[in-house]
């Protein structure tokens, strides 16, 4: 994942936080946000992650002019590979995410994020045969080039659907 | 708000209910907060038919997320320098999940977590760590 600019901006981290069913005042109210600690309206610690809406190539987003693999009139619109590492792909699943806050983001900033593959791994699985991990390593860096918040996610790509 | 490293012991536990009965609407809330818009998450006919699992289920971000919010319900805003989980199980519509931080370790004005969350049968659905800044 590239992202040249994740601005983040106050009614995301509202709406971030009320997906998360956090009804915190320091994710949506200025005044309040004043007299706490950070001073100033904050990200959720997980808010990182919504790069994805800034990343113009995500592949778990509908893109224009593009077939999408979710149903319409069948079951999918298109036979595809899933994407490999990073977060769940179709047909892979989210493994691990780790975060590392240098400091908390809040609306003014303008990030960016560059990642890295980390290492490849395989693993026999009871529940869904082979498993292979593959590690992605994001750096998110302000608008001074700061690094603000590391990001290491682990996908998994099943042989078949984990059984249940 | 936040902890206080005098005021808190090794194996102190806080525990919040993170979600009863999870409904698929929260989870396309959080797909479109997140920009994860894979189907398994809100499309029941491609997670039926192409995917292969009996129904959608939660990102694993979401039920990270929700865990996070009872952290920071417990360290106080502002306060985590990390955050870091393993997913262990799927997270279905109808879960009701329990998420609980145990103290491991107080060291230099840190605390360390560990953290669990389980669903309403007592499996284990995500597993992880956290660090917080203590007053």
């Amino acid at each position: 994942m590239a992202v040249d600019k994740f601005p983040v901006e106050a009614s995301h981290i509202m709406m971030f936080a009320r997906s998360v069913g956090d009804d915190n005042q320091i994710y949506h109210d200025d005044e309040y946000a004043k007299g706490t600690e950070p001073g100033t309206v904050i990200a959720p610690p997980t808010f990182a992650q919504a790069s994805a809406q800034f990343d113009p190539d995500y592949s778990l987003r509908p893109k224009v002019g593009q077939d999408w693999f979710g149903s319409g009139k069948e079951p999918t619109g298109i036979k595809r590979e899933a994407p490999s590492g990073g977060g769940g792909g179709g047909g892979g699943l989210h493994a691990e995410q780790h975060f590392e806050y240098h400091r908390h983001l809040k609306p003014g900033d303008v990030l960016t994020a560059t990642s890295k593959p980390g290492e490849t791994w395989e693993k026999e699985g009871k529940r869904s045969g082979k498993l292979i991990f593959s590690e992605t390593v994001t750096e998110y860096r302000d608008q001074t080039g700061e690094l603000v918040v590391t990001a290491r996610g682990v996908g998994v790509r099943t042989e078949r659907p984990v059984d249940q | 708000m936040a902890l206080s490293a005098s005021e808190l012991s090794v194996g102190d536990t806080y525990t919040e209910c993170l979600v009863e009965d999870l409904k698929r609407t929260q989870i396309v809330m959080y797909a479109g907060a997140s920009g994860d818009y894979n189907p398994v998450h809100s499309d029941e006919l491609f997670t039926k038919e192409i995917a292969g699992y009996p129904s959608v289920f939660a990102h694993g971000m979401l039920t990270m997320g929700m865990t996070g919010r009872m952290l920071t319900n417990y360290v106080g805003d502002g306060r985590l320098t990390k955050f870091g989980v393993r997913f262990t199980s799927q997270v279905w519509p109808g879960d009701t999940l329990n998420s609980t931080a145990t103290v491991d370790g107080i060291e230099d004005g840190i605390v360390s977590l560990n953290v669990e969350t389980t669903n309403q049968d007592g499996v284990k659905v995500l597993s992880g760590y956290a660090a917080a800044r203590l007053d």
